[in-house]
Formats: structure tokens, sequence, C-alpha cells
């Protein structure tokens, strides 16, 4: 009876461990101490804890409670431990049933009158907690419909420290004795951020594909420009990088926003994960998982930390692993620091990134489509056709060349986007425009020529084969039809490197086409599109 | 006297009866000296202990072991140091206790007893 255990989840990055939370009774003068590395706010636990149980009538013991955390060597922080520290205390005092909160876990902050707030990173320690063998976890009553989305877990909500002794045996009276309930307020209302924080309200993301539309514009909004949507199809369907450049106002923004829109739905793997960002970036997920891929446009000035990822000592996900998945897009990159951009060599090179930081070091999945977009010159203005360009020449080539050249080298597809004629807008009227319905038809219908295809590999799409895969037998192209990337080569026009992005963009655009393997003219237009600006 | 020290020196009588109902023996009550007083000395198998009682009408204001500061148990440790000074011979073994007495005169006191607590 004196010492009591139950369990709860400490999140590092998108890995999830088992806290055991300990609780001991003694024969001593009233007191409370936590140990086991707690941080200043998981510290103030024991003022929140010993207020909420006496406020929410199920007062802790009056002898000395020692609560301890362990693995008692790894530091631990945060609020989402008030909710076992306050039932492990209750067990060891005899208030609640031991054998009851032994193998549940526990997640939740505590108000000071016993109410349970919710929590952000919900679903990832849900799902920790389910790998860790957990059958049962207790989660606040507002994070209900996220935990709920991990299957094979009894998802236990409450929304009062009272209700959760209760749950687990305690002789209370279900609402007699609380200060709260004295001032008329309902103690089964969960406080919500949404209301005070200004996140979007919970029904926000329930039709999720209707609102991507909304949002980010169907592709048919596009005047003129077919050979850009067309490419835009084909960054889609191989996932390649795409960089486009071209005139302020030609309509890079709005390109680079529908690409998202042709994405396929997320598989179940991929939705899950990127769930879990979403709901550690505090994001709230509307009670069902992510179908869509995201989509994240960070202003040119973000920080390295902010984009991929960081913070001392919760280390939280950066842009990069909000957009796994789906598609980063970044705009004026020129403007952009050229440190920060270096910044993104690694991840988009090994798909993840690693954050080391003094106390905890943390993985998070990078597996992003870069998006990039740049004016030709500081004025804008270079190579349009009856304006003029002020800029001098050191100067354009210093713009385009702060996009280094390991990052270029990164990117399949490069586009040049050139502001739309009135001819051109003539024409558009009469034509039919593809919408995005049609584009994510197409490209859904290639992607899955091309994971058929690559089933047997552990890749996916075409982007994420390797040069020396394509170019050995049976994929090896013939002669005819690789003839003019051949020549190309041998002119110095391209690289090696820059060979083997033209065979995978020739393998996505033969996917496209519905051809078995790529011909002639799927090799003369990936030729086009790699060297297009 | 003011009311509270009336409830207290109450509390501190019952406190007495409990020790004495308990086999120990009470050999000094409200000893004083320049740094302040020790509530209670008592004996039992050969082990001093020095009690300091605290006296609560009711747990409204929290409960009366949480009134007892470490500052106030440091106190309590000096005091009892100057009390075996004085003693001959020099007791073995001592302890420092306190005892919590919820209740007011006339009816029936709850009393709970915490061993060695500093």
């Amino acid at each position: 009876m004196s010492v009591a255990r139950t369990r709860s989840i400490a999140l590092n990055g998108l890995d999830g461990y088992l806290v055991e939370v300990e609780a001991d009774v003694s024969q001593n003068l009233p007191g409370f101490v936590i140990i086991g590395l707690p941080d200043a706010s998981l510290a103030e636990a024991k003022e929140r804890v010993r207020l909420a149980a006496s406020n929410s009538g199920c007062p802790l013991t009056d002898r000395k409670l020692t609560v301890n955390l362990s693995p008692a060597s790894v530091p631990k922080q945060g609020s989402g431990f008030d909710l076992a520290i306050a039932m492990a205390g209750l067990a060891a005092a005899g208030s609640v049933s031991a054998q009851s909160v032994r193998d549940v876990v526990h997640l939740g902050e505590l108000r000071l009158d016993g109410r349970i707030r919710p929590l952000s990173g919900v679903l990832p320690a849900v799902v920790a907690a389910r790998r860790a063998g957990v059958h049962t976890v207790m989660v606040p009553l507002a994070n209900k419909s996220e935990a709920e989305l991990v299957p094979d877990v009894r998802v236990v909500t409450v929304s009062t420290l009272r209700e959760a002794a209760i749950w687990h045996g305690g002789k209370y009276d279900s609402c007699a004795g609380s200060v709260a309930s004295d001032d008329g307020e309902d103690l089964t209302t969960p406080v919500s951020y949404e209301a005070s924080e200004g996140v979007p309200a919970k029904d926000g993301g329930r039709n999720q594909t209707h609102i991507d539309a909304d949002v980010h514009g169907d592709l048919s909004d596009v005047v003129g420009n077919s050979e850009a949507v067309e490419a835009l199809i084909v960054a889609a369907a191989g996932s390649h990088n795409l960089m486009m450049v071209g005139p302020p106002g030609a309509g890079k923004t709005m390109l680079a926003s529908r690409l998202v829109g042709i994405l396929p739905d997320l598989d179940e793997e991929q939705s899950l994960e990127s769930s879990c960002i979403q709901s550690l970036a505090g994001g709230d997920l509307g009670g069902r998982l992510r179908q869509r891929p995201p989509f994240e446009s960070p202003h040119h000035s973000i920080s390295s930390a902010a984009l991929i990822g960081g913070g001392s000592s919760i280390i939280r996900p950066g842009a990069v692993a909000r957009a796994s998945n789906g598609v980063l897009f970044i705009d004026e990159v020129p403007e952009m620091s050229s440190a920060v951009l270096d910044a993104l060599r690694q991840p988009i090179e090994s798909g993840q990134v690693v954050i080391q930081r003094a106390r905890a070091t943390a993985v998070f999945p990078a597996r992003f489509q870069l998006v990039i977009a740049a004016n030709p010159c500081p004025c804008g203005n270079y190579g349009v056709g009856g304006a003029e360009c002020t800029c001098p020449p050191a100067a354009r080539r210093r713009y385009l060349g702060k996009v280094s050249g390991p990052i270029r080298d990164r990117i399949d597809i490069h586009l040049a986007v050139n502001r739309i004629t009135s001819a051109q807008l003539r024409i558009a009227d009469d034509t039919p425009r593809m919408t995005t319905q049609d584009a994510r038809l197409r490209v859904a219908t290639a992607r899955n020529r091309a994971a058929d295809r690559l089933s047997d590999t552990p890749w996916n799409t075409n982007a994420q084969v390797p040069g020396t895969w394509l170019r050995d037998r049976p994929q090896r192209l013939d002669l005819a039809a690789t003839d003019i990337a051949d020549r190309a080569l041998e002119r110095g026009l391209i690289t090696m490197r820059g060979y083997d992005r033209v065979l995978r963009l020739s393998w996505t655009l033969c996917d496209l086409s519905g051809a078995d393997r790529p011909q002639r003219e799927h090799v003369s237009q990936a030729l086009y599109l790699r060297r297009g600006a | 006297m003011a009311q509270k020290d009336e409830l207290g020196r109450w509390g501190e009588g019952i406190a007495a009866e409990f020790l004495e109902d308990g086999g120990y023996s009470v050999i000094q009550r409200n000893w004083r000296s320049p740094l302040g007083e020790i509530d209670i000395v008592a004996i039992k198998d050969g082990c001093t202990a020095f009690v300091e009682v605290k006296t609560r009408s009711s747990t409204r204001y929290g409960h009366p072991f949480e009134a007892i500061s470490t500052h106030k148990l440091a106190r309590l440790r000096r005091l009892a140091q100057s009390w075996c000074r004085q003693q001959d011979p020099h007791p073995d073994r001592i302890r420092i206790d306190a005892i919590a007495v919820v209740g007011t005169p006339g009816n029936v006191p709850k009393v709970e007893h915490l061993m060695g607590v500093f």
C-alpha cells in the first residue's frame, strides 16, 4: 500500500518511451518530492497535483509523498505527467486501487481545480504506448478522438481528476465536494486550447479533401502555361524536386500551391507519420488521420532551427519534418540565407533529420518534395520580352548563384515560367484546362505503375531510384532511346549525375504516358525538363 | 489566555496522555530555555523522544503536521541538544517526534504520532 506505480509516456521527437511513475508514502511530516530528473515545468507538477487533488475532493496523503520517474537518469520535461503522478500518489495512499493504476498509461496536465487539460502529441504517445504493449491509456477528454485513431488500444477518457480516481476504484461521490462545481462551472467540459489560442476549431479538418482544394486552389485556375502544368504533373508523378525560375507575376507561387492538390492521398503508414508530426507540432487533427499530403511554405527569412527542427529541452519538428510526405515550397529562394538553404542538403539525401542536443537526440522523417522558386535577377525583368533588366551582369549571376550547386544538383526539374501573353490568354479561354481532379488521377495512375514496377525494390517513386540501378540490366535503355542524352553527356551539357536524373525523369514520363519502357521521345522530353531553365 | 494558547495547552495534555497510554513515561513538559520550548520529553525502551505537539481545531486550514517547518525542527534539535547537556548521565538514544491533535476541548480528538521526523 505504501508504494504504488503507474505509467506514462515521454516523447523524444516522434519516439515515445514508457516512464514508470512510482509513488511512496512514508510516515513523516507532510511533503511532496519529485525525483528522476524533472525539468522546471515537471517539478512544478507537485503544486499542481497537490492542489488539483485537494480541490477536486480527493486529497493526497498528509504524510510524505515521494514520486520517482524512472528511468531516473533520463531527463524528462513537460506537464503531461500530472495525471500519472496524481494517480500514483492516490494509489500509494490507498485511496484508489493500486492494481488498477499499475497497467494503465496516464496522459494529462492538471488544472488547479482538478480538471484535465489536453496535451499536444497525444497521437505519437499513444502509438508508443501500443508499441510498448500497453492495453489501456487514459487521456484527457479533449484528446479522445486523437487517441482513438490508434487501433488495438483501449482509450479511457476523463475530464477531471475525480473522474479518473473513481474509474480506478476510488470511493468518492461522482459530483459533490468540488470547489469547481461550487461556482456553477460544468466539470465535464474540457478546457480547450482552440478557443483560447486561435488554433482552427475542432471540425476544421473534418473534410480535409474539400478544404485542400479551397486553400490551395484548383489547377484549372492556371491560365496558359500548359508546359508548366505538365511539368508539375511530372514532378508529382515521380516525386521529383522542382525549381521554377521566372519573372514576378508569372505564376510560380500559384503553380507551387497547386502541386499538393495533385498528389495522391497518403498511404496508411505515411498518414500515421504525418498525423503524429502534426499532433506533436500542436496542430489539431480534427478526429481523423490526415489523408492529404502536407504543404509547407516557410518564409525565406526562416532560421535553420525553424527549418530543420530544434529546441533545447523539448525538440520540436521543423518545417522539413512537417512537410514530410508532402511538399516543401520555398519562394524567393535567393533571398534566403544560403547556410539555411544548404541545411536542406542532408535531409534531401537521407530522407530524415537527426537533431542532436546536449540532452537528447531526436530523429524526424524528412521525405519531402522540394519546390523552390526564384526570379531570374534582382529586378526580375531579365529575359522578359519588352521589359528592361536594370541589373548589372555580376548582380544577376550572384543572385541565382545563391542557390548552391549541391542544391541545384538535387533538383530534377528546372522549369522556366514565363508571363503569359494576351494571345495565350485568348487561346486559353477556348481550350479546356486540366483540373486538379483529372491531374490527380493521372498522377495516381503513373505512381501505381511505378510502384508496381519497383515492387521488388526498396523504392516507391522514380525520384528515389539510384542511377546505378537504372543503368543496370534489365532496366538499361536501348541506345536508340538514350541517344540524345548520350550525346548531351558527350558534349558536356550534362554531368553523369544529370544523366541519371534524365533517366529517372524518362521513366516518370513513360509511366505517365502508359508506355512499357521509355522511348526516345520520353528521354528528349526529360532532357528538356532537366535543362529547361 | 488567548484561545489558541488554550487550545495548544489542551492539545499538549492530550498528547501526553496518548504517549503514556502507549507505554512512554513523560519526564518533562514545556521545558524552556533561551532558545525556545520543548513541548514534551518522554522515554520508552531507553530512547528519549522530544515531541513537538501541534493542535488544530479542524483541518480547514491544513493538517497540523503541515505547520511543522524544517526551521522549527532544526530549533527543536538544538533544544534537544541543550536539554541533553543538562542530564547526567546523558541519554543514550534520542529521537524527534511530532504529534498532531485535531479537535476541540469536550470532543474526542484525533491524535497522530510520527516518529523520527528529523
